[in-house]
């Protein structure tokens, strides 16, 4: 299984960060092993589309789970449309979004929660 | 002629300006090119006819003929092209047309169809001599610039044309000042009017087109916005003062200049230092 979690920084113990396609980083965390590879957001600062590239990349990578604070409406609908779990969590670090995740305590996204930015 | 009025900031009188002006003209152009939210007209009152709508075009799959080879999305400098594993998806939204996917992709599976994102009207008054042709962007679309191109494609040379711009310093103002002879600038003596001004003043400057600037609401605030256009040696054309009077008029929907004719003059002198400006640089 690979967990995706939007981080702040590339590390376990960085902050979560809460805007999926604008995210610093995406972690594919094993969430038994703990091991993780990392990918910068190349996207981050797209004047439109962030959500699509960063949904493009992350299931490009085979995640089955989305652990973030918020998803717009164009990444929402790849990723649903790929069956990725999209789950939400926004203060703490990846550490502990993994170990929320796997104590079943963490809510679903079940539909785009950020307006999302429609290009200029 | 053809004359663009902008500002940085929204709400300082764009509007008031361009209306005023072609009216103490007489015999002008005025093009609503604030197509997210045209309001030349509520000083006008016209009854407005369709004249086409606007169209861009939008790339459609032939899911047969796709390998996912991928091309598209990579070239695709807006995002609106998704490749996933098993399908490539496509964002009409965030598509600006420019037809790179369909040049691009080698097995012909991508053609361009086009897409009505908004519309042109016009209208004029009794004797003809003021037209209007207004722009309309369709809710919920986000790119305002095709309808000002094709907005604009209605200039007639021979008049003076007034642009009426949208307000801040992105896309759709660089459309809709392009290519203009000269570019007045309307702010407000106010720390939000001088902060917009000085990003206006970059974008115009950057477009090598002349301008000078309009302050409204005279009297309101303080004198940093004269402080700003001395240092810089920008001429201020115009000063209209924060009046009672001409705020009543205006929530009536009424151009001042129809009821105070002195303005009527003021704006004729306006209009007679840009023509001085334009032809000293060669222009029109």
């Amino acid at each position: 299984m690979k967990i995706c979690v939007t981080a702040i920084k590339p590390s376990l113990e960085a902050p979560v960060d809460p805007h999926f396609g604008r995210c610093n980083y995406f972690l594919m965390v094993d969430p038994v092993t703990m091991d993780f590879k990392y990918i910068n957001n190349r996207h981050v600062s797209a004047s439109g589309g962030a959500g699509v590239q960063a949904a493009q990349e992350t299931i490009g990578e085979g995640i089955d789970v989305l652990i973030t604070g918020s998803v717009g409406p164009n990444a929402y609908s790849l990723l649903s449309s790929e069956n990725v779990t999209i789950k939400s969590f926004c203060s703490g670090s990846v550490r502990e979004a993994i170990e929320a995740y796997r104590s079943g305590s963490l809510e679903n996204i079940d539909a785009a929660n950020s307006p999302g930015k429609h290009g200029l | 002629m053809k004359i663009a009025v902008a500002s940085g900031k929204g709400g300082t009188g764009k509007t008031t300006v361009a209306v005023n002006l072609a009216i103490a003209l007489g015999s002008a152009q005025i093009l609503d090119c604030d197509v997210e939210e045209p309001n030349c007209n509520l000083f006008l009152g016209y009854d407005l006819e369709k004249q086409e709508d606007v169209e861009i075009m939008v790339p459609e799959l032939d899911s047969g003929k796709c390998t996912l080879c991928g091309r598209c999305a990579d070239l695709c400098q807006y995002n609106a092209i998704a490749k996933l594993p098993r399908s490539i998806r496509l964002f009409p939204k965030l598509c600006h047309g420019c037809g790179g996917c369909t040049l691009i992709c080698p097995e012909k599976a991508i053609i361009e169809k086009r897409r009505s994102i908004g519309l042109i009207e016009k209208g004029t008054n009794e004797n003809c001599s003021i037209e209007l042709f207004q722009g309309t962007l369709d809710i919920g679309e986000p790119m305002a610039s095709p309808v000002i191109r094709q907005l604009q494609a209605h200039i007639d040379e021979s008049t003076v044309a007034i642009i009426d711009s949208p307000p801040g310093t992105a896309c759709s103002v660089i459309a809709s000042v392009a290519g203009m002879d000269y570019c007045v600038l309307v702010t407000e003596p106010t720390p939000f009017g001088l902060n917009d001004l000085v990003l206006a003043v970059e974008v115009v400057r950057q477009m090598n087109i002349p301008f000078g600037v309009v302050i409204n609401r005279n009297g309101l605030g303080d004198g940093r916005i004269e402080d700003y256009c001395r240092t810089e040696s920008i001429p201020v054309l115009m000063r209209i003062p924060f009046d009672r009077d001409i705020a009543v008029l205006y929530s009536k929907g009424i151009p001042f200049v129809e009821a105070m004719p002195i303005w009527k003059e003021n704006f004729r002198e306006l209009y007679k230092h840009i023509s001085k400006s334009v032809s000293y640089r060669g222009g029109v």
